[in-house]
């Protein structure tokens, strides 16, 4: 169920006993694992899981110990049973957990990620180091035209990368998928869960998948309406505004001097709440509360991208 | 949602490959003129047109045949007629080795270098060829592929072939092939060959006591009346006679196992789909058949396709389908062809269709092609196929049984188990069981390839041991002494001599921490190079993971690394490290992924590793991980129907 659905007053919930690392909890029939883990403080890593949109559970990052599952289970999409006994802290799930870090660590460029993810990879020690040297990076559009199936063997010594360069086709905003983790959570909120344009989907398949516009089209030639509801959406820093690339670019992006404002969208009457990122006492980028009852963290072009009159060069 | 599309306009011979399927568009919202009076200020057709989504895999299809790629206009078309966004369109036909996206020759060969082609000359054959791999020349292509399902008569190709100037050509695949014989392909030539018989036991003298290869090499597969003077259609009147809940009980004391690896009760899953609440419900043959070393399903449905057709009617009557869907792989064009005329032919006689044998009763089946994916064979994943999306598979829970095809209970079997029920049908559910063994009843397939010195399907009763199969198909190939058996497939494992005696039932083999998988028994002689083997297999499940989940689709192109290290022999670090890392990988990828694909993908391997087969590295080594692997298919499935 989408969590932004409509909030419909049924019936009282039945409630359920689930037990967790020995000690026994009564939740809401139809929470997750992880709402419960998240009600107890339990620190449990999510990657492409988001509070407004719905589970697609592929990072496999959230993974607990179920009694009577032969394998993990992903705790951000199973549904709590009565009686259930969950285990989050064994060396099964603590190894499940560090190795899908390190996958993705030794293969994506992870060093914009949320400040949550570097937590976490310290906590499980994540160590890419033995997986070789970064490999090469890819050409423009080189890793868009693999064919499904194929791919070439490497000698093995170093370890296969998406690196490649940053597209950069529109004055808004930049997908450098060198630091795409394939979360699908951007074609989520692009598509169904938020944006309704299916501007992008995933392609491709395998290591080879990549998120993409028909063809890998430029944004400006595909359906894209420049709502930025998949920056808002990315983890890993991957789709970030164009006004926050240039001054990383340059070296100008400075968070010591950054500050945070919150105030309501003046350009219509749904009256969005918008979270401005200033530096300088100049907007930098726009975003908007994920737990906000109105937006859910998702915008429009103008509320995202419609600030230079605000601030005129 | 904004169906934007670019302005690539398509073209009449792009417009007319995709009409040629949904026939001309009546809206302008599908891409047709507009009615002047009727949508002068109204819109129609959206809502049939999404309806339509399942057609997007036929017409890629029907597009890339006709245009030998799948072209900016074409897909702009097709986006437009299915009212499905641009960019989801390219996502599946970028999910499919046989689909192309960039433009390509007429003429693609796809060459087997598979693990039993390795043990027969694919190699050699592959280095006659004076073309690299994907280069172009004069209208022509070549390309490796991965097991073509004719591992019996490696080496083996496929020629996958558009129209040219209009001319329709069929594809073909054919086995053994030469490196003059595709030579000549490519050259814009043909090549005829008849393959030898697939089953040896059907040639003189005849094994006594077949059942599922009982027509074969007897049958003709193109003559239903032919079919039904060798005793076909009689199990459907029987079934018939006995009603639903009758063939249900049947199927249920038979105590008939699934075998398309995952092992489950049959009756039980019939069971669930006939009493599911939610219409309708829809049966689907699982005719996918990509494991390597796997070609049982290609020979049962080549040799004797009306079989199929019957079981699947028969099982559909049982359980409440009207509609079946029989999902065959995109590289087996003969038994396509077959079935196809198969189906026709009982659609004509009243066997399918609206008043089935004059019934009452109603079952219409399709057929629906693959286009190169392994990952389709996964239930789930099979069915976002057959719906117009990317074959990745779906969580589970829900069950396909309670929310499957387009969200409705559904019934989905392996080829070789729908083709049990007739026996089960025609004498009674507990006569089934008495061949085989208590939990394995009945009897079963066994694709013996590599090198063996009579390569083909074998039907045997459960229990036979792994020795005797050797033994039945005349033991190693010139007599040379045998070095490793891989027995399930390449997400199966290796099997050490001293275990040869295990009877090769599904406890059996569970108690030996294996798997009979699809059934596969591929044998290796002292000269192959079995790390070679190994890492074919790796590249593989590198080039057929969906890409979902982490574990998998990064993992196995670590586990791949790892073992080319491995066998060029220059370690990161060191020999141990690598085995080590291998150990891990292969433990998060047995827990962590979310289909059976990569939770078996290091299973082969780390049986190598464990039984000292890996050269340079000796069989106590600590760090291998002998943790049982999960059998094949989804999180809980064994579980829960
Ligand atoms: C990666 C993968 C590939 C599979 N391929 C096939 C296949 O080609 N044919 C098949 O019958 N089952 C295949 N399966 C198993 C199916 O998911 C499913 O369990 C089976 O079709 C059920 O049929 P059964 O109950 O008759 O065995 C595959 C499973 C996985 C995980
Ligand atoms: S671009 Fe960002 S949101 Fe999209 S899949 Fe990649 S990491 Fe996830
Ligand atoms: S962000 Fe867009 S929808 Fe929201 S208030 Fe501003 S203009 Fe209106
Ligand atoms: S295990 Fe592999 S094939 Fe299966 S869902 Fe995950 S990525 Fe896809
Ligand atoms: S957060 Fe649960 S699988 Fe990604
Ligand atoms: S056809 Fe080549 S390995 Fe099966």
């Amino acid at each position: 169920m989408r969590r932004n659905a409509p909030v419909m007053l049924g019936g009282v919930r039945r409630l359920l006993d689930v037990d967790i690392d020995g000690t026994t909890h009564r939740v809401p029939e139809g929470s997750t694992i992880l709402d419960v883990l998240r009600d107890q403080d339990i620190d449990t890593p999510t990657l492409c899981y988001l509070g407004n949109l719905t589970p697609v559970n592929a990072c496999r990052v959230c993974m607990v110990e179920v009694d009577g599952s032969r394998v993990l289970v992903p705790s951000c999409s199973r549904r709590v049973e009565d009686g259930m006994v969950v285990k989050t802290d064994t060396d099964r799930v603590r190894h499940s957990r560090k190795m899908v870090l390190e996958l993705l660590a030794s293969s994506t460029d992870m060093s914009l990620a949320e400040d949550a993810v570097h937590r976490w990879m310290d906590d499980y020690q994540v160590d890419v180091k033995r997986y070789g040297p970064p490999g090469p990076p890819a050409g423009a559009g080189e890793r868009d035209r693999r064919q499904a199936g194929h791919h070439h063997v490497t000698d093995g010594m170093t370890a296969e990368t998406v690196a490649q360069p940053t597209k950069v086709d529109n004055e808004l905003y930049v997908r450098d998928y060198a630091r795409c983790i394939l979360c699908y959570k951007c074609v989520e909120a692009c598509g169904e869960d938020a944006q309704n344009t299916f501007a992008i989907a995933v392609a491709g398949r395998g290591f080879d998948a990549t998120i993409a516009t028909e063809f890998d089209v430029a944004l400006p030639d595909s359906a894209c309406v420049y709502c930025g509801n998949c920056i808002g959406v990315c983890p890993t820093g991957a789709l970030m505004p164009k006004s926050e690339y240039d001054m990383r670019q340059a070296g100008t992006w400075d968070e010591s001097r950054q500050d945070q404002v919150t105030t309501v969208c003046t350009f219509c009457g749904v009256g969005c709440n918008l979270e401005l990122t200033t530096q300088d006492n100049r907007i930098v980028r726009v975003d908007s509360p994920i737990d906000h009852s109105v937006t859910h963290g998702h915008l429009c072009i103008k509320g995202r991208f419609g600030y230079s009159h605000v601030q005129p060069d | 949602m904004d169906l934007y599309l670019k302005h690539a306009e398509p073209t009449a011979e792009e417009r007319a490959a995709v009409d040629a399927e949904l026939g001309v568009p009546t809206t302008r919202w599908a891409g047709g003129d507009r009615d002047r009076a009727e949508e002068s200020r109204v819109s129609y057709g959206g809502r049939d047109a999404r309806a339509q989504r399942h057609l997007l895999l036929p017409i890629l299809h029907a597009v890339q045949k006709r245009l030998g790629w799948i072209s900016d206009g074409s897909l702009n078309y097709v986006a437009r007629r299915l009212t499905v966004p641009p960019a989801e369109v390219y996502g599946v036909a970028t999910f499919y080795a046989m689909l192309s996206t960039q433009q390509r020759p007429p003429t693609v060969a796809h060459v087997c270098d598979d693990i039993a082609c390795r043990t027969n000359g694919a190699l050699e054959l592959i280095d006659a060829f004076d073309t690299t791999d994907g280069e172009v020349r004069d209208g022509a292509m070549w390309v490796r592929s991965p097991c073509l399902g004719l591992c019996e008569h490696a080496p083996a190709a496929m020629f996958q072939l558009a129209d040219v100037d209009g001319r329709p050509r069929a594809d073909f695949a054919t086995a053994p092939v030469t490196a003059a014989q595709v030579g000549a392909v490519l050259d814009g030539g043909w090549v005829v060959t008849e393959p030898p018989g697939s089953t040896p036991q059907t040639q003189a003298p005849r094994a006594e006591g077949l059942r599922l290869l009982r027509r074969i090499g007897v049958v003709d597969p193109d003559s239903l009346d032919d079919y039904r003077r060798h005793g076909g259609y009689t199990a459907l009147r029987r079934a018939l006679q006995l009603g639903p809940a009758g063939v249900l009980r049947e199927v249920t004391d038979s105590k008939l196992m699934g075998r398309g690896g995952a092992a489950f009760p049959t009756g039980v899953k019939w069971q669930a789909v006939a009493s599911a609440p939610a219409h309708p419900h829809y049966l689907i043959c699982n005719a996918d058949e990509s494991e390597p070393g796997t070609f049982k399903d290609r020979v049962l449905m080549e040799s004797d396709p009306f079989a199929l057709v019957e079981a699947m009617t028969i099982a559909g009557l049982a359980t409440g389908c009207e509609r079946g869907y029989l999902y065959i792989r995109g590289e087996y064009p003969l038994a396509t062809a077959r079935l196809t005329s198969a189906i026709a032919q009982a659609s004509a006689r009243g066997l399918l269709g609206e008043d089935v044998m004059g019934s009452g009763m109603r079952f219409e089946l399709e057929l629906r092609r693959g286009a190169g994916a392994y990952i389709c064979g996964e239930e789930t994943a099979l069915m976002n196929s057959i719906e117009g999306y990317r074959g990745e598979p779906r969580n589970k829970p829900p069950f396909p049984t309670v929310a499957g095809l387009f969200g409705q209970p559904t019934l989905i079997n392996n080829v070789e188990t729908l083709v049990n029920v007739l026996d089960v049908v025609l004498t009674n559910g507990p006569a089934y069981a008495e061949v085989g063994t208590e939990k394995s009843t009945g009897t079963k397939l066994f694709c013996l390839s590599g090198h063996v010195e009579r390569p083909g399907v074998y039907e045997v009763p459960f229990g036979t041991t792994l020795r005797e199969m050797l033994d039945l198909a005349g033991g190693v190939k010139d007599g040379r002494p045998l070095q490793a058996v891989l027995l399930g497939g390449a997400a199966g494992t290796f099997i050490p001599e001293e275990q040869f005696d295990t009877p090769l039932t599904f406890e059996g083999t569970r108690e030996i921490g294996a798997s009979l998988g699809s059934g596969v028994i591929l044998l290796f002689d002292d000269t192959v190079d079995l790390l070679d083997v190994l890492t074919r297999m790796a590249a593989f499940f590198r080039d057929e993971s969906c890409g979902q989940c982490v574990p998998c689709r990064v993992g196995t192109v670590r586990q791949e690394e790892a073992l080319v290290r491995l066998a060029s022999g220059s370690a990161n670090g060191s020999t141990a490290a690598d085995v080590d890392l291998l150990g891990e990988l292969s433990l998060v990828m047995k827990d962590a992924s979310i289909c059976g694909l990569g939770q078996t993908a290091p299973a082969a391997l780390q049986s190598a590793l464990a039984l000292g087969l890996v050269p340079g590295v000796d069989s106590g080594h600590p760090g291998v991980d002998t943790s049982r692997t999960p059998e094949s298919s989804t999180d809980e499935k064994q579980e829960r129907p």
